[in-house]
């Protein structure tokens, strides 16, 4: 069916909404990269085929949907079931016949699906009293697990596309970009720029032909926001496209995915083709006369071609080079054409600022940095997944509350936010409140939402070289700066690691980092230091154990770390099977050792050992053991 | 570099014709080929670059530039091994090591029997899982060194 015209658009929400308040049982699949993982396709499989077997969706009116990332992707599959809101975890195929008997048919809940609150064991039957999700507030992600991406109703009865229609019918172009100003949006894919005022440089460039685009190459690793948005609704990224399309006049758009995201290209390309269907994309966009169309392309797997310029450059077919800044690509992108970039979660606020109004957004967050922001909690963190919360929540409430803390309990190290471009934030500013001003001032970056929570078990040195090796790999090669300030810092890194560092390292670092922050070509050789030096400025005492001592503080770094098994072994045994080389010896119930000569110190035995009997020591004490 | 082996063109004609033959469309065009053959074959690059009237250099350039391409022929099986950050901290380089052992290869290496080819990239977005490692098409979240016969026998067939 087509929409054609505002009448048609508010029968076709009205139908929608309908059907979802007619629709009582459901059961929720998430299928979202996380939850496929671990069989969640069977599992939606297993639901369809009982609830048919039984005829159960003639007579309590259940269907089976499959919803995007929930974000909570360790405990997957996830499955939720209304209206209750019951949330089981970790839900198997095999029990499915077992679940719709008992749950749906019994109304019985069945404790051992329910989720364990990591803080003090307790099981919570209902979802929205999880604290993971209790906490949040969700404006980017406000349909991911609610709605079936590739069911254009159900996202419209969940006020898909009403700000669009909003937009399209009752103001100009320039009153959208005016309510986008008000919402005091900044972009949420790194730099911050404020979005309305992107917009408008680009609307006053010259020229009638212009370009909007989505960047979807979310390269920092670490993070995943981006992907749950595109897989989980991608009505929202099109609807923000539109709606900035019909502000700037623009008729062409491109979304940019990356390569290792084929999940997101399927649902995105399928959302376009019901959006083309239904009138809200293509010509005359619902009966308004506005012309707009999206286009998706496939990253290559580069790093760099997230950066603006690259990436248009990627998108021409080219190598993903950036070129130098003093060309803004507001006035000559694309093809040389004045062009709008932002990031997934920028647009997938869009539609949400201009439904509720910019001042609703605005009503969130802190003083220069509005509304809320996607993050992806991971690392060595209890509770890992997706969270959206108001700027300006501190890191403390984010690890702790939210995540539950640190895993197995153990000391904290630090935080690691901004990806490649970030940095690595200690204990002592736990209680910043996390927005883009305080993020740089700590020395890191909000970038593209990761969250990377280290325990004592991490090597700073060696986060801070895996970075360095990270962007030599990703480096473009076009400017010396970053092609060599990388390479000849990963070397002295190297030699750190491998227990050669020598006295001045740390000052040879210093220098290489400020050239390249001064002379490379494109943020990603400017930021290239980043890591390095947060790392130094909080841990500097973990560089110099390194270099004076030739030891590894965390016992992380191989070369400089040896381990051994304490008296307190009680023979379980877990490590001699986890070892990769056979150099633990031991029989059951006795007392285990460690062979030397064998021993990779990978730390295989000691991540597993359950009564915590395995320690590090700096390997050049065993020299001074074997003198004894 | 060694003897490619001739290939069947009519399969990159299907994909150049879905295209408009100019520069834009190269990405996408290699893209194609190369999830038809595997990798990108030479004589596929010639007739791309003919067709789309791009100098040879430029594809090759752009066949180079992009992680997604390999010139030469994969395995049948692809194991990507995660290694972003969350997948680092949690052991990623212990995988790598193991299918090192185990079938002889590091990372962007070939078996010899072309059945596997081991590769590393850059999060794979299901960090919460982290270690993430994917065999074929599928994935195994929490991955351990110790379980890596199972993924290897099991990965392949699975059809997820
Ligand atoms: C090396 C590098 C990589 C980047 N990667 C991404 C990315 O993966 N996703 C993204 O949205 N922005 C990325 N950016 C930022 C973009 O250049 C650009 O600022 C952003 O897409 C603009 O959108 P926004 O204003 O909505 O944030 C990257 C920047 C650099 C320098
Ligand atoms: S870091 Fe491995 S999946 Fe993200």
């Amino acid at each position: 069916m087509r929409i054609e015209s505002k009448d048609q658009f508010a029968a076709f929400q009205a139908q929608a909404r309908e059907r979802e308040a007619g629709r009582k049982k459901r059961v929720l699949v998430c299928c979202g990269t996380g939850c496929l993982a671990t069989g969640a396709r069977e599992v939606a499989e297993a639901f369809a085929y009982e609830i048919a077997e039984r005829g159960l969706d003639v007579e309590i009116g259940l269907g089976v949907k499959s919803t995007g990332c929930h974000g909570f992707c360790e405990r997957g599959p996830l499955v939720v079931f209304q209206p209750e809101g019951l949330l089981y975890t970790k839900v198997q195929a095999k029990r499915v016949p077992e679940i719709v008997e008992k749950t749906i048919l019994g109304g019985e809940i069945i404790p051992g699906l329910l989720y364990k609150n990591p803080a003090d064991n307790e099981r919570i039957p209902a979802y929205e009293e999880i604290p993971f999700y209790k906490n949040q507030v969700r404006v980017a992600m406000r349909n991911i697990g609610r709605i079936d991406p590739t069911d254009l109703t159900d996202a419209v009865a969940h006020d898909a596309y009403a700000g669009l229609a909003k937009a399209l019918f009752e103001m100009t172009p320039d009153e959208v970009l005016d309510e986008v100003e008000t919402s005091g949006q900044r972009g949420r894919g790194g730099a911050g720029f404020y979005t309305a005022r992107k917009w408008r440089s680009c609307k006053a460039a010259p020229g009638d032909r212009r370009f909007v685009l989505c960047n979807g190459d979310e390269g920092d690793p670490g993070a995943f926001k981006d992907r749950s948005i595109m897989e989980g609704d991608p009505h929202s990224v099109l609807e923000g496209m539109i709606i900035g399309a019909y502000a700037l006049g623009a008729h062409d758009g491109y979304i940019y995915v990356r390569d290792e995201y084929p999940l997101a290209v399927v649902n995105l390309q399928a959302a376009i083709v019901e959006a083309r269907k239904a009138g809200l994309l293509g010509e005359n966009i619902l009966g308004s006369g506005f012309d707009f169309d999206i286009r998706i392309s496939r990253g290559g797997g580069a790093f760099v071609c997230g950066e603006s310029s690259a990436l248009m450059r990627s998108l021409a077919g080219k190598t993903g080079e950036p070129r130098a800044k003093y060309v803004h690509s507001t006035e000559k992108g694309l093809f040389d054409l004045p062009t709008v970039l932002n990031n997934v979660e920028t647009w997938a606020g869009i539609g949400a600022i201009i439904h509720h109004g910019g001042a609703w957004f605005a009503s969130m967050g802190t003083a220069r940095s509005k509304g809320t922001k996607a993050f992806s909690l991971v690392g060595k963190v209890k509770n890992t997944g997706l969270i959206e919360l108001p700027m300006g929540t501190t890191l403390r409430h984010i690890i702790y509350d939210i995540g539950g803390g640190v895993l197995k309990d153990r000391p904290f190290k630090a935080v690691q936010t901004g990806g490649p471009s970030g940095g690595c934030i200690p204990e002592n500013l736990l209680d910043l409140p996390v927005d883009y001003e305080r993020l740089t001032e700590a020395g890191s970056m909000m970038g593209s939402g990761g969250m990377i929570v280290m325990d004592d078990r991490t090597c700073m040195v060696d986060v801070a070289r895996y970075f360095l090796a990270f962007l030599t790999e990703e480096s473009c090669g076009k400017c010396v700066p970053c092609r060599e300030g990388l390479k000849q810092m990963l070397g002295i890194f190297d030699a750190l690691v491998e227990g050669r560092g020598r006295q001045g390292d740390i000052e040879r670092i210093e220098t290489l980092a400020a050239g390249m922050q001064l002379g490379s070509l494109c943020e990603l050789g400017k930021s290239a230091p980043n890591p390095v030096l947060s790392t130094l400025k909080y841990f500097r005492s973990e560089y110099e154990a390194h270099i004076a001592d030739r030891a590894c503080p965390a016992g992380i770094c191989r070369d400089l770390t040896a381990f051994e098994i304490m008296d307190d072994c009680d023979g379980c045994h877990v490590c001699f099977k986890a070892c990769p080389t056979n150099a633990i010896e031991g029989t059951i119930k006795e007392l285990h050792v460690i062979h030397h000569d064998l021993c990779i110190s990978c730390g295989a035995c000691l991540d597993v050992c359950p009564t915590d009997s395995i320690r590090t020591f700096p390997k050049i004490e065993l020299a001074v053991r074997e003198v004894v | 570099m060694a003897e490619q082996p001739c290939v069947d063109l009519s399969k990159t004609e299907a994909i150049l014709g879905s295209y408009p033959h100019e520069e834009p469309s190269l990405i996408q065009v290699l893209q194609d080929v190369h999830r038809a053959y595997n990798y990108l074959p030479c004589d596929v690059l010639v007739r791309v670059a003919e067709v789309l009237e791009v100098p040879l250099a430029k594809v090759f350039s752009v066949s180079t530039f992009y992680k997604a391409f390999s010139l030469e022929p994969q395995g049948d099986t692809i194991i990507k091994v995660c290694t972003g950050t969350a997948c680092h901290i949690r052991g990623a380089g212990q995988l790598v090591e193991e299918l090192e052992r185990k079938l002889g290869i590091g990372a962007g290496e070939t078996t010899e029997d072309l059945k596997f080819t081991v590769k590393t990239v850059n999060c794979v977005g299901a960090c919460a899982m982290a270690p993430v490692m994917i065999v074929g098409e599928k994935y195994w979240g929490g991955a351990k060194p110790a379980r890596m016969s199972r993924y290897l026998a099991e990965g392949g067939s699975d059809e997820n």
